[in-house]
């Protein structure tokens, strides 16, 4: 290495950080001074790698490329394409290809990294594609031809990125990461959550906590992944995005100075320990870190760029701050993000489950820097708090405002971040200041609390922020607290409610798996998973089929629910069920009449007539149930759901038809109703009534829901109740049509469902609705809360799944196989004894 | 047989139904002859709960190369008298399978057949196998 002046400059690798330096140094005239050759590896010049996705899109190399065709030539700069550079010779100072050796004087690695496949057996299988490079998004496209579906192996940040390429390729696509959550390197468990919810929203499943173990040849796919825990997951296609590494085999080979688990050291002018030979870029170690992003790259060219001209310009290290968008979900991470490099450091949190916005804080422990931030959901805090971090700037006083949202909204965490003045509940305008009074006043819990306040008796949005409020200050004031419904859920029904709606959880075992109790959740081997118990798993149940309605009979629900709801008859004291046939309004046929007779004769049923205008069967045995119930079926007959948590009757006189007072026809409109809510589970039976004039002969007013004939209409007064707590129903509306009762009580009913406790009657329910009947009706009449749409379609929603229960576990036979009093015996159960009493038998 | 020699011998296995006769998550009841004579017996089927050693991941259903629990009980309520035990919920509580009675609630530890709200009352228990999809009980 003589040559004076020029000198010659190989830059080996034309990725974006190569080709930023030779930007730089064509910038400051450096090919004055130096003969640059350019090596690139790849068959395209240097293109737009954090955009590679978008070759999906547009199918266009050229749109991502980083300059024209000729801008390395124009600028004298040769650029060897397609030419890898295969070796080192230090001592004579070239660098060697296949097809020659070239000298340098300076050498400069910019290699990058390459995409690490984990050490699986089968991971070199046809159709194990990997995402960094044009050539490795063309082999996926073309094997996604072929495909149906496609997995993602690795949950980072590459990884959702090549999860989203191959749902654009119209794959079944799913992620497989080995860390218990999303993006570990980003986001926390509550970030990692709200991902995966929004992911899975997208269509992408995602698989958690799972290490592949080997990949074999599959059945109805290509290939078949066999994870750790011996569970499969069939698949066309595979793409390895488990990490990068850095391309650091020439620097290796070469003796330079390495970072033990790879990466070729350099100092602040970007030397390596060799000072003819600078790194930049990914494969780059700078104080024993790699920068796996583009900018920390670039500061890298722009120093090497520096320290080549002979200048004094260093590299300082480079912030990993992110803000990105995958799979149109905002991601963003500042500094510290997870507070775990700055001891004493302290968190705010906020969660909006409504939203599926997430946000933390890692501030100083004095409280005046912000030494790091996670956003997941919405970035649009990120460039603001960017500020605050990157220029060091005094945070204001309460740190909190900068990630709650300024208006209305539902936050559910961070009650300790949230400042006296922060609105807990905006439907009645309650702050936390507002709560800390009451409760410094003597308020214990939360019922005394919501009483004092009203805060949470309106929409029920702020339900779980009010409970982490009320929860911490008494914490704080030493006072335990548990409001959980069982050990397995620390959350009320309303909570578990709103999780199973806004998440679209439709298992228990799901539920139970994202919100159980700490000590409840599978987090890992050593934590045994929980079966629920019979106060919640009943309670989900009922949420999940007033949510969804899928048949309660299927096998998903089977174990959630009481024996009145598996058998779908009511357990008697004995043993036996009883059998109680729909009978919409009271109305029936002589010749229904007549079956009903026939079949209490022939499987020996004690017949009563209820309070509700039907007729009870009592003593049914188990394996009796299905034949009862095909031969009420066949006349005609439905479930009465008079075991279920669900409508009961429409009782009603019989009005205008045969009553001379009588000015609507009740009976006709009982039908109507008792037909369009029969079926809907709710948190506690739901009696209705319809009378046909003012006498008020069906007693419309001791009812849930009760109608009263007008002239014009129809009256409704709701939440009245009989039984052990009789409540006279409130006049609630006047002169209804019949459309506008039927939306009325839609939006009332389901309301309820939503909104109320675990086994609290409308009645009950109403007396803590602290807005008092004035709230209810801006709520159901007024809209005032903009959710009356939403309610009736979901009722909509409900009525259309609507099947009568017995029709169809009739028609299943393995939900029959449920009805035999022995799984091994066709023997019924000799210890049911019965009497005579009164011409019918009875339990002796 | 005498007690002498029912100490020494090991249980005798009679198959009692199909594991397909199971519900997962739930009970069914089966009726056995015991040299104390005929026995109404609970069988509840748990593919993965708090005794069964599991992987970490999602809970699923009838995955067989997972462990299982399996437990037999006494199906006779003694509180109401009625043979309703296989038709309780299963559930957990402190980490520890139970049954609830459907009648009036109580719960039953089905590893033991103890009453957790009378420690006075406990059910009978049996061991139960599975083998080639028979569930087998050891009646003695
Ligand atoms: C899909 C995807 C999305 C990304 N998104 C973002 C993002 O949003 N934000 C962000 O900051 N970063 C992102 N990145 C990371 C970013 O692309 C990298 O940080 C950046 O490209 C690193 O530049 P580099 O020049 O060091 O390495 P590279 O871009 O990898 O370039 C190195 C080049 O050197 C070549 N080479 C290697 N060895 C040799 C050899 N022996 N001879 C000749 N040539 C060789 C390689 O073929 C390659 O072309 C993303 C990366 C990917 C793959
Ligand atoms: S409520 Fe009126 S219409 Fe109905 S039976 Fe009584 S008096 Fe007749
Ligand atoms: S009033 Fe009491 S005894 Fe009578 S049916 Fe109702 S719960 Fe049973
Ligand atoms: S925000 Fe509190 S009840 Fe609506």
């Amino acid at each position: 290495m003589t040559t004076p002046t020029p000198q010659d400059l190989i830059i080996i690798g034309n990725g974006m950080v190569g080709h930023h330096l030779v930007e730089q140094l064509i910038e400051r005239g450096a090919t004055e001074q130096y003969r640059v050759t350019v090596f690139g590896e790849e068959r395209h010049r240097a293109y737009d790698r954090v955009h590679l996705s978008e070759y999906f899109a547009d199918g266009d190399a050229q749109s991502l490329a980083m300059c024209d065709a000729d801008f390395y030539a124009q600028n004298g700069i040769e650029l060897r394409l397609h030419e890898a550079v295969t070796a080192l010779d230090r001592d004579q100072g070239e660098v060697v290809t296949d097809q020659g050796r070239y000298a340098y004087d300076r050498l400069v690695l910019a290699t990058g990294s390459y995409p690490f496949v984990p050490p699986i057996p089968g991971n070199d299988r046809e159709n194990c594609l990997v995402y960094r490079t044009l050539d490795d998004l063309d082999a996926i496209r073309a094997a996604a031809k072929t495909a149906t579906t496609g997995v993602v192996v690795g949950g980072g940040l590459l990884g959702l990125e090549a999860a989203n390429a191959l749902r654009g390729l119209d794959l079944d696509t799913a992620v497989v990461e080995f860390a218990p959550r999303l993006m570990p390197m980003q986001v926390d468990t509550e970030g990692g959550e709200l991902l995966r919810e929004k992911i899975e929203a997208l269509g992408v499943q995602v698989l958690t906590g799972r290490a592949t173990r080997h990949i074999e040849d599959g059945t109805a796919s290509f290939h078949r992944m066999v994870f750790q825990d011996d569970k499969i997951l069939e698949t066309d296609l595979v793409v390895f995005s488990a990490g990068i590494r850095p391309r650091d085999e020439l620097a290796r080979d070469a003796a330079l100075e390495m970072g033990e688990r790879g990466g070729v050291a350099i100092d602040e002018r970007c030397l390596t320990s060799d000072p003819a030979i600078l790194a930049i870029g990914e494969v780059a170690l700078w104080q024993n870190s790699i920068f796996g992003l583009v900018a920390p790259g670039y500061q890298m060219a722009k120093a090497a760029a520096d320290t080549l001209l002979g200048g004094e310009l260093t590299f300082e290290g480079a912030d990993m701050s992110t803000k990105l968008k995958l799979l149109g979900v905002d991601v963003g991470a500042i500094g510290d993000a997870h507070g775990n490099q700055n001891p004493g450091a302290r968190m705010f949190r906020y969660l909006d489950e409504i939203k599926q916005e997430y946000r933390k804080l890692v501030v100083s422990s004095d409280g005046k820097k912000l030494l790091g931030a996670m956003l997941v959901g919405d970035n649009a805090t990120y460039d603001t708090l960017m500020q605050y971090y990157s220029n060091g700037l005094e945070l204001p006083e309460d740190p909190a405002a900068l990630i709650l949202p300024s208006s209305e909204g539902a936050p559910t965490l961070g009650a300790d971040a949230l400042p006296e003045g922060a609105t807990i509940c905006s439907c009645h305008n309650v702050t936390k200041g507002a709560i800390c009074e009451t409760i410094d006043a003597g308020a214990i819990d939360l019922g005394a609390v919501k009483a004092a306040t009203k805060a949470s008796t309106g929409c029920g949005g702020c339900a779980a922020l009010l409970k982490s409020v009320v929860d911490h200050e008494l914490e704080a004031r030493g006072v335990e607290v548990d409001h959980s419904i069982c050990e397995h859920f620390a959350h009320t029904r309303q909570e578990l409610y709103s999780l199973v709606r806004v998440e679209g959880i439709k298992t228990f075992s799901e539920l139970i798996e994202k919100h159980g109790s700490p000590q409840t959740q599978g987090l890992g081997s050593s934590s045994a998973p929980k079966l629920g118990c019979d106060i919640c798993k009943p309670a989900v149940a009922s949420i999940l089929a007033s949510c969804f309605n899928e048949p309660i009979t299927d096998a998903a629900h089977i174990p959630l629910q009481d024996t009145n709801d598996t058998f779908m008859a009511n357990m008697q004291k004995n043993g036996t069920y009883s059998v109680v046939p729909r009978i919409p309004g009271g109305e029936i046929t002589p010749s229904k009449l007549r079956v009903l007779g026939e079949v209490g004769e022939k499987y020996g049923l004690y017949t009563k007539i209820t309070g509700g205008q039907r007729v009870d069967l009592f003593g049914a045995h188990l394996e009796d149930l299905p034949d009862i119930w095909g031969e009420l079926i066949d006349a005609g007959f439905e479930t009465g759901h008079a075991y279920g948590k669900s409508l009961r009757t429409v009782k009603s006189c019989v009005g205008s038809t045969w009553c001379r007072y009588g000015v609507q026809d009740s009976v006709g409109m009982a039908i109507r109703l008792e037909n369009r809510y029969k079926g809907l589970r709710s948190p506690h039976k739901i009696k209705f009534a319809v009378s046909g004039c003012t006498r008020e002969c069906a007693e419309a007013q001791s009812k849930d829901i009760g109608v009263i004939a007008t002239e014009n209409g129809w009256n409704l007064y709701v939440c009245g109740n009989g039984g052990m707590r009789p409540r006279h129903g409130e006049l609630f509306a006047t002169d209804l049509d019949d459309d506008a009762l039927i939306s009325t009580i839609d939006r009332l009913l389901m309301f309820y469902v939503r909104t109320a406790d675990r086994l609290q009657r409308t009645s009950v329910w109403r007396e803590s609705l602290e807005g008092g009947l004035d709230y209810l009706k801006k709520v159901v009449l007024e809209d005032s809360l903009g959710i009356n749409e939403e309610l009736e379609a979901q009722m909509q929603t409900v009525i259309s799944n609507y099947e009568c229960e017995w029709a169809g576990a009739l028609k299943d036979p393995e939900k029959l196989k449920r009805f035999r009093s022995f799984v091994n015996d066709a023997r019924p159960d000799p210890d049911i004894i019965v009497t005579e009493e009164r011409g019918q038998l009875r339990p002796a | 047989m005498t007690s002498a020699t029912a100490k020494a011998t090991p249980p005798t296995w009679q198959p009692l139904c199909a594991t397909a006769d199971l519900v997962a998550y739930s009970g069914v009841a089966a009726w056995i002859e015991t040299p104390k004579g005929p026995a109404q017996v609970a069988l509840f089927y748990i593919p993965c709960g708090p005794n069964t050693p599991r992987p970490a991941g999602p809970m699923t259903t009838g995955d067989a190369s997972q462990a299982t629990e399996l437990y037999a009980v006494d199906h006779h309520d003694p509180f109401s008298d009625a043979n309703v035990i296989a038709r309780g919920i299963v559930g957990d509580i402190q980490g520890e399978p139970v049954v609830a009675s459907p009648i009036y609630k109580q719960h039953f530890r089905l590893s033991d057949g103890q009453c957790l709200e009378d420690e006075t009352v406990r059910l009978r228990c049996w061991p139960l196998r599975l083998e080639n999809g028979q569930v087998l009980i050891a009646t003695d």
